[in-house]
């Protein structure tokens, strides 16, 4: 035991690339896998969500606007900033999942950004096409982000399934909100920590932590919200949710009742939910 | 002869009705057979004569419910297992046929619909044998379509379609379903019922196995029965968005899957630079075509201002030659409103244009005393905050607004909750390139409008739905992936 | 709104007014030309049609081999299409070479039938201007009332816009009191643009027809161009409040393409340019079929080609 009194951190929201306080005042305590006290984590409001959702909004032009390599590259530097913090994810998934092979987590995680980073240029030749239609047109088809993606983080999986969930996000180019474990969000907010010094925008990723079933609903009826990712969602609520998003007719990624197995390599389906395809025509003549 | 370069009128050219093989009576076709269904039957009006054209049967919850366990049966065992190679062969069929009966089939549309013949017959039809014939080489590639080795399918889908392309939309709701190995229970829309019925005739024909199709007639409710009912996998709705809206509710939980196409408010942009009198011709085309009864009509027009008053000259004068009347004369250019509801909801938009301060011009063309008919209408002066330029009105009715710069152009194009269409006109390619960039569209149509092919994907952002029909990207609706 | 007179005072007004005219679209206007063209025109709108069109017919002979017989042959048609049908109409007019414009005048002598003489070194236009001048009024001290003068293709396609103005200038001026026709030969400009462009400057230098083709060369007459060509009259017209003509010339042989072309004409343009004054087609074989056509529509069965007179 050392004599020295170790520095607490201060667990806070992430929005707009700052990261402040929830404007509520609120906290609430996170404990570790056998119930001891871990950290006050922010206690997200519905008005913190409002703002997070405006940050997003502001943030899409740019980040939907940039290359596919430029997109790819950003991700791939979460990949290497992740790993140099390796040893402390690990730390905080074995505290907040109580788990024995947290290295494997954290390595699988590591490598999920890799795997998407390496999809932005791939997506517009896999998922996009030249339409051979009947006339004198050239038709092709994009695949575009969709907008502003309100992420329910899975509730288990503080850190694997956190990134399994954003990466293919911000990989098709959508910004968003995310609402991290609401029991397990230290890993979260350490995540937006490395986005805040890697070189993904500020507005790209928005992470709230706080009681997951008091913040989804105002995301999913928000109107600047194209679409919701149902994953984290307590299971009462889904239903509700799901109703509250067709308001405005978003796009709703369903999920299982149980949580999926995130190691399992992903394909396409995630990304694919977020991406709307754009068809444009014109005539070919002289 | 009376007639002079003044007054050469075209004499009537009208398709003979007979070629429709218009019945007094048309059933549900459920399991192959046409039966009656025990739902109240509902009378189909000409709306360009509102005489009674037919008495439909329709279904009740119980023949709803019988038809999805027909479907459900036909699918675990017939269409389901069937090699893709077999399935294929009966939508080449289906389209065939099409293509044979293509010419009854565009009078009765244009009997039942209101639309000119000349676009059922140069339009509905044939696309609507294109989506067959397009779908059926899917049927046995599907696993080169992008979704894994050998996606599976979906069992059966419940789908609804409205009645401004009633074939057309039957068409593309079924080509794909079937291609990717579910069977379908689709109900048209209650005002445009026959020409469904006839396809389930051609399904007959083509020896499709029974229950693979069903079709049944009938209102809102009997969509209603259909898209909750728990034997179905897969919902496909086109339609207005505030019906959309409520099925996404109602399927809310369901898990069952879901493709919206819903409505729209296209921005259609021009340019100073852009060829003028083909801009002209698609503006026409974007917004009086199918009497504006289109959900990517191009019902906003946004010009730029230093081109605005050339091009709006030129546009009326273009508009004051649209012929209005006779769906079924070949030279008809405008043809009927489908029905009085939509008619009385084109009025009331159109009163609120006035109240709110745009100028009306309506094209001097004569409209009939019988009928559902309004007279192509384009209101100029309109602002973005006025009901006219945010909801759509699907009519023939045309609002402008001028913008001055590309960014005000595209801000204001976007400044909408649908996403459906746009058009872009220009000469300049890398201005096209950018403002198609930018449009929150799922069309985006530069230097024309209004072109659809089995083979380019369709389908909006936001409130305009969600889920593509056509093209590689539209099977996934069809597809447990 | 530039002034028109300011356009044309140089070769860099030209360039930049022909240059800034509203592009054409080639799909675009080509499928405008055929949706128009499935217009159907019936029972007493297509006899008024055929009437019309008869008297539009820029009857029209331009080979090596012509003759004066052949041209007494072809004025004796003009004057009186078909025999047996004495209300038909006379055609707009005769159209011959210079050499035989002489015959031609003699034999439409009273007929109000026109004479048009092509003129220019026709067709190909390559030859200088005093021949080309000469040439003119060769045909016009004939007793022509109708020049088809050719532009100048190679100058038109390497911008010199100023050098084809002039000479159409200078070509009007030879013309005296006879109506000057523009050949743009379409087939040769080879886009919708530049069609719209030459239009343009047939209209400036003060063409009063602007006509598509000579006939020598394919593509010649065709709907599309034909559109372009209308558009260009039209927009004169709401420019400048004159009205001046359209003639497509070659290719269109049959009753139902020549009921398309007037269709086009009254959309496209108006119905104030459905008379001969305004509109003609530059066609030989195409008078037959109107009149056999007309006899159908009259007689109540088909008529055939014996009972209309080869000329």
């Amino acid at each position: 035991m050392s004599d020295r009194v170790t520095v607490a951190k201060t667990y806070k929201l992430y929005i707009g690339g700052a990261f402040p306080r929830s404007e509520s005042g609120r906290v609430y305590p996170v404990a570790d896998s056998r119930g001891g006290f871990l950290a006050n984590a922010a206690q997200a409001s519905r008005k913190d969500a409002r703002e997070a959702v405006a940050a997003a909004r502001k943030a899409f032009p740019g980040w939907s606007g940039a290359t596919a390599y430029n997109r790819g590259q950003v991700l791939y530097r979460v990949a290497e900033l992740l790993e140099g913090r390796r040893a402390q994810f690990v730390h905080e998934v074995t505290a907040s999942e109580g788990v024995k092979r947290a290295e494997a987590i954290v390595d699988a995680a590591i490598d999920r950004w890799v795997w998407y980073a390496g999809w932005t240029d791939k997506l517009a030749a896999v998922l996009g096409s030249s339409n051979p239609v009947a006339g004198p047109y050239f038709s092709f088809s994009t695949p575009e982000p969709t907008g502003v993606v309100a992420v329910l983080a899975p509730q288990h999986s503080s850190l694997l399934g956190l990134v399994s969930v954003l990466a293919p996000v911000i990989a098709a180019g959508n910004t968003c909100v995310v609402v991290s474990s609401q029991d397990r969000p230290l890993p979260a907010i350490t995540l937006s920590e490395v986005l805040a010094t890697s070189d993904v925008p500020g507005g790209v990723v928005n992470v709230l932590t706080g009681r997951t079933a008091e913040l989804a609903p105002w995301l999913a009826a928000h109107a600047d919200v194209n679409a919701l990712d149902l994953t984290g969602a307590p299971d009462s609520t889904r239903t509700e949710l799901e109703k509250a998003a067709a308001g405005t007719v978003k796009r709703v990624l369903r999920a299982p009742r149980t949580e999926p197995d995130w190691t399992r390599e992903p394909d396409m389906a995630r990304m694919r939910a977020v991406l709307e395809t754009k068809t444009v025509w014109h005539p070919m003549g002289v | 002869m009376t007639m002079g370069p003044e007054n050469w009128h075209y004499a009537p050219a009208p398709e003979s009705r007979d070629i429709a093989n218009l019945k007094a009576n048309y059933q549900m076709f459920v399991d192959g057979k046409f039966v009656d269904g025990a739902g109240e039957p509902l009378k189909t009006v000409n709306p360009a004569t509102e005489e009674v054209l037919a008495e439909v049967s329709t279904a009740s919850a119980a023949d709803v419910d019988n038809a999805v366990k027909v479907a459900r049966r036909a699918h675990d065992k017939v269409w389901g297992r069937m090699p893709g190679s077999e399935r294929a062969k009966y939508l080449f069929r289906i389209a065939r046929l099409v293509q044979e009966r293509s010419r009854e089939l565009a009078v009765l549309e244009s009997l039942d619909n209101g639309k000119p013949i000349k676009e059922s017959r140069d339009v509905d039809v044939p696309t609507a044998a294109a989506h067959f014939f397009y779908h059926a080489g899917w049927a046995d590639k599907l696993g080169y379509a992008g979704f894994g080795p050998s996606p599976r399918s979906l069992g059966v889908a419940g789908q609804v379609i409205p009645w401004n392309f009633p074939l057309l939309m039957a068409a593309w709701k079924i080509a794909p379903a079937l291609a990717c190995g579910n069977t379908v229970v689709l109900k048209p829309a209650e005002t445009t019922p026959l020409t469904a019925l006839v396809l389930g005739e051609i399904c007959q024909q083509a020896e499709l196995p029974p229950g693979v199709v069903n079709i049944l007639p009938g209102a809102g409710d009997v969509g209603s029965e259909l898209v909750n009912h728990a034997g179905v996998d897969k919902v496909a709705f086109t339609g207005s968005t505030e019906v959309g809206k409520l099925i996404q509710r109602s399927l809310a939980g369901s898990g069952k899957k879901l493709t919206l196409e819903l409505g729209g408010k296209a921005a259609n942009i021009v340019f100073d630079d852009a060829p003028l009198d083909q801009a002209v011709e698609g503006i026409v085309n974007g917004i009086f075509f199918n009497q504006g009864h289109v959900c990517c009509a191009g019902s906003r027009l946004l010009v730029q201002e230093s081109v605005a008053e050339e091009l709006l000259e030129k546009l009326r004068q273009r508009v004051s030659t649209l012929r209005l009347g006779d769906p079924l004369d070949k030279n008809t250019d405008v043809g009927a409103i489908n029905s009085k509801a939509q008619l009385d909801r084109i009025r009331e938009l159109t009163e609120s244009g006035d109240a709110e301060g745009a100028d009306r011009w309506t094209s001097p063309c004569p409209v009939p005393d019988k009928g559902f008919f309004f007279a192509p209408t384009v209101f100029s002066g309109v602002q973005q905050s006025m009901r006219i330029a945010r909801e759509e009105i699907f009519g023939p009715v045309l609002s402008v607004l001028t913008f001055r710069t590309p960014e005000e152009a595209v801000a204001k194009a976007n400044n909408t909750p649908y996403g459906l269409s746009a058009g872009i006109w220009t000469e300049k390619g890398s201005r096209i390139l950018w403002a198609a960039q930018r449009m929150r569209a799922g069309v985006v149509w530069s230097n024309t409008f209004n072109r659809f092919d089995p083979t380019a994907p369709f389908g909006g952002y936001q409130e305009s739905g969600f889920g593509r029909e056509g093209g590689r990207a539209g099977l996934e609706a069809y597809l447990d992936v | 709104m530039t002034e028109l007179s300011e356009v044309t005072r140089d070769d860099a007004s030209l360039r930049r007014f022909l240059h800034g005219l509203p592009g054409v679209d080639q799909v675009g206007v080509e499928q405008r030309a055929a949706g128009l063209a499935t217009r159907s025109i019936k029972k007493a709108s297509k006899l008024w049609a055929i009437d019309t069109a008869i008297s539009m017919v820029d009857l029209t002979t331009l080979e090596g081999a012509d003759t004066p017989g052949k041209v007494r042959t072809l004025a004796a048609k003009a004057r009186r299409p078909d025999a047996e049908y004495p209300e038909v109409p006379h055609v707009g007019a005769v159209c011959v070479y210079p050499d035989l414009v002489e015959t031609a005048v003699t034999a439409l002598v009273g007929s109000g039938v026109g004479v048009a003489s092509v003129a220019t070194a026709f067709p190909s236009g390559r030859s200088n201007r005093q021949v080309k001048i000469a040439d003119t009024e060769m045909a016009v001290a004939a007793g022509a009332s109708e020049i088809d003068m050719v532009i100048d293709r190679g100058a038109f396609l390497s911008g010199r816009y100023g050098q084809v103005y002039e000479e159409i200038v200078a070509v009007k001026a030879a013309c005296g009191d006879a109506h000057l026709k523009v050949i743009l030969e379409t087939g040769e400009l080879s886009t919708y643009d530049n069609v719209r462009r030459a239009s343009w400057l047939a209209l400036l230098a003060g063409g009063d027809f602007i006509k598509t083709s000579t006939g020598k060369v394919s593509p010649a007459a065709t709907l599309p161009v034909t559109h372009v060509m209308l558009q260009a009259v039209r927009d004169w017209r709401d420019r400048t409040g004159q009205l001046r003509g359209v003639k497509p010339a070659g290719g269109i042989r049959n009753t139902k393409d020549a009921i398309r072309y007037l269709v086009a004409v009254h959309e496209v343009a108006g119905p104030e340019w459905l008379t001969p004054s305004l509109f003609r087609f530059g066609a030989s074989s195409l008078l037959n079929d109107l009149l056999m056509q007309r006899r159908t529509q009259l007689e109540g069965h088909y008529s055939g080609p014996d009972y209309v007179t080869v000329d």
